[in-house]
């Protein structure tokens, strides 16, 4: 299923009144939402629920009431979870992590073929990685460690991807080339969700923002949902 | 002089056949040690070589000093003290050290305690090994505990490391039973090389063969390759000149392998090529 450079087929992950709970406490509920192809943005402070409903949408947190549809093949999903999850001191090079992205097509035992060889080489180029490939994950900083894991995101090549707070403690390099990637994606026709804190990026490259908030959810057009969060914050102050 | 020192006491059926069966698992082990440190999981290889005992003492009384009997029941107490040992890891969150060293002080004392009152077991060899164990049934053990560990370990590699390395990874694609079976069947490989090393190595000392080669080749390679490469000629050289050494100065073979494997990795902490006192004393001279 090699779809880069083509729109893939129209898929939308809804939410329908949905609830989580964190160890029985309520993070959220009554999220309804819609997640169509093109770049949407989840927001909102601390301790709202962002994470627990990316890993929910995922198949990672249990939903406690309503309904998540649309993530009913979790292979087709691509999920960057935040960096703390993945052993960076396990001996292995960068090229070869990234070819763990071709899971699905090598399981366990088929060898890469030539053709995933080529996507995974494609993909460094594409994070500007040659550098780094064929050395250990080991020495890496945050910013090439995030380039590592979009790379192995490009050759999973999922029409859905979740993002968990993709450019915390990357570099301005590296900030620009993730965003050049996440609109290549979105112009590819994939759905693409994202965590994040800084509304103004969510502004300039995001058309629709989920906002938890304790105060309630919205969902809709970012400036006005956004718009919705200061006076939230105003209220608390 | 050379030759007495080094070829002459393999002359012996005996020696030729401890040299065997150990080369055996030396290939086969160290593999298992390299993915064990990597996790974390070094004191579960201590749990498991103590919880075998009791085990092999209750399969000598089940069914005699037979190598079967012995091997089936340290594979029985062996498979049960590792889901024991999963199950304090989870209960406890990974603050596991306290509950496995009561899992491991009990199950070495249940085992002492049951080999004491069978007639016919020497106590020193099924703790520390003899050469002198490795009749036929015990090679051919050895030998076939080596060849499923390799082509287990063969079937399960990529897997394997992809749960090492980033276990939410196959949680998040719906396949996070299969990760579970990875780790289910790497945990029984390490069980099978344990029990298989303990005629010749004794139960206390055949978790060595496996995770000292493996700690000395962190020291050598910064790829996986590489350390496993280097732990498998580690285990190679620690089970030639240690038998040689048990049969010149009178030692069990187990202590005799590991402390050939220890002088080992302490050379290699010192002067290998990577993280040594040597590589740090270089990176040092750069600032």
């Amino acid at each position: 299923m090699h779809l880069a450079g083509r729109v893939v087929g129209v898929v939308t992950i809804t939410l329908d009144n949905v609830a989580l709970r964190q160890s029985r406490a309520l993070v959220a509920e009554r999220v309804t939402a819609e997640f169509g192809p093109g770049l949407t943005a989840i927001a909102g402070p601390n301790g709202a629920g962002k994470t627990t409903l990316l890993r929910a949408i995922v198949g990672l947190h249990p939903v406690s009431a309503g309904r998540i549809t649309g993530n009913e093949h979790p292979d087709r999903l691509g999920f960057l979870p935040q960096s703390a999850e993945t052993d960076r001191r396990f001996p292995i090079s960068c090229r070869d992590f990234i070819a763990l992205g071709a899971w699905g097509e090598t399981g366990a035992q088929t060898a890469v073929s030539g053709a995933v060889a080529a996507r995974v080489q494609a993909a460094v180029v594409r994070m500007q990685i040659e550098a780094l490939a064929d050395r250990p994950i080991l020495r890496l900083s945050s910013g090439q460690f995030q380039r590592l894991m979009f790379a192995r995101l490009i050759v999973q090549d999922t029409p859905v991807l979740l993002l968990d707070e993709p450019f915390t403690a990357v570099d301005v390099a590296t900030e620009t080339l993730l965003i050049d990637q996440l609109l290549a994606w979105r112009d590819e026709g994939r759905v693409v969700i994202a965590v994040l804190h800084d509304h103004d990026l969510i502004r300039a490259f995001f058309p629709n923002t989920l906002l938890l908030h304790r105060d309630g959810m919205r969902f809709g057009p970012s400036a006005s949902v956004l718009a919705a969060a200061h006076r939230f914050a105003r209220h608390a102050a | 002089m050379l030759y007495d020192l080094l070829i002459d006491p393999f002359t012996q059926g005996f020696m030729r056949r401890a040299l065997a069966g150990c080369l055996a698992l030396s290939i086969a082990a160290p593999p298992l040690g390299v993915f064990l440190t990597i996790r974390r999981m070094s004191l579960t290889a201590d749990v498991l070589q103590h919880g075998i005992l009791p085990g092999i003492a209750l399969g000598a009384i089940a069914g005699g000093l037979s190598i079967w009997w012995m091997g089936a029941g340290g594979l029985i107490a062996g498979l049960l003290v590792a889901l024991l040992a999963a199950a304090i890891s989870r209960a406890t969150d990974g603050r596991e050290d306290a509950g496995f060293a009561g899992v491991y002080l009990l199950a070495l004392a249940a085992g002492v305690a049951l080999a004491t009152h069978q007639r016919g077991i020497d106590l020193t060899h099924l703790l520390f090994g003899s050469v002198l164990a490795v009749d036929d049934p015990a090679l051919v053990l050895m030998a076939g505990v080596a060849s499923i560990t390799l082509f287990g370990l063969a079937l399960i590699w990529r897997g394997l490391v992809l749960e090492s390395l980033d276990p939410l990874f196959l949680r998040a694609r719906g396949q996070g039973r299969l990760g579970m079976l990875f780790h289910a069947g790497f945990m029984l490989l390490v069980v099978l090389c344990v029990v298989g090393g303990f005629a010749a190595l004794g139960t206390l000392m055949s978790v060595g063969l496996m995770m000292l080669p493996a700690i000395a080749a962190r020291h050598w390679s910064v790829r996986l390759s590489g350390q496993i490469a280097a732990s498998v000629v580690v285990a190679l050289a620690s089970s030639t000149l240690g038998l040689l050494l048990s049969y010149h100065v009178n030692l069990p073979a187990g202590p005799a392998i590991l402390l050939v494997a220890g002088g080992i990795w302490l050379a290699s902490v010192a002067a290998g090529p990577e993280e040594s006192l040597r590589a740090r004393v270089a990176i040092g001279a750069q600032d």
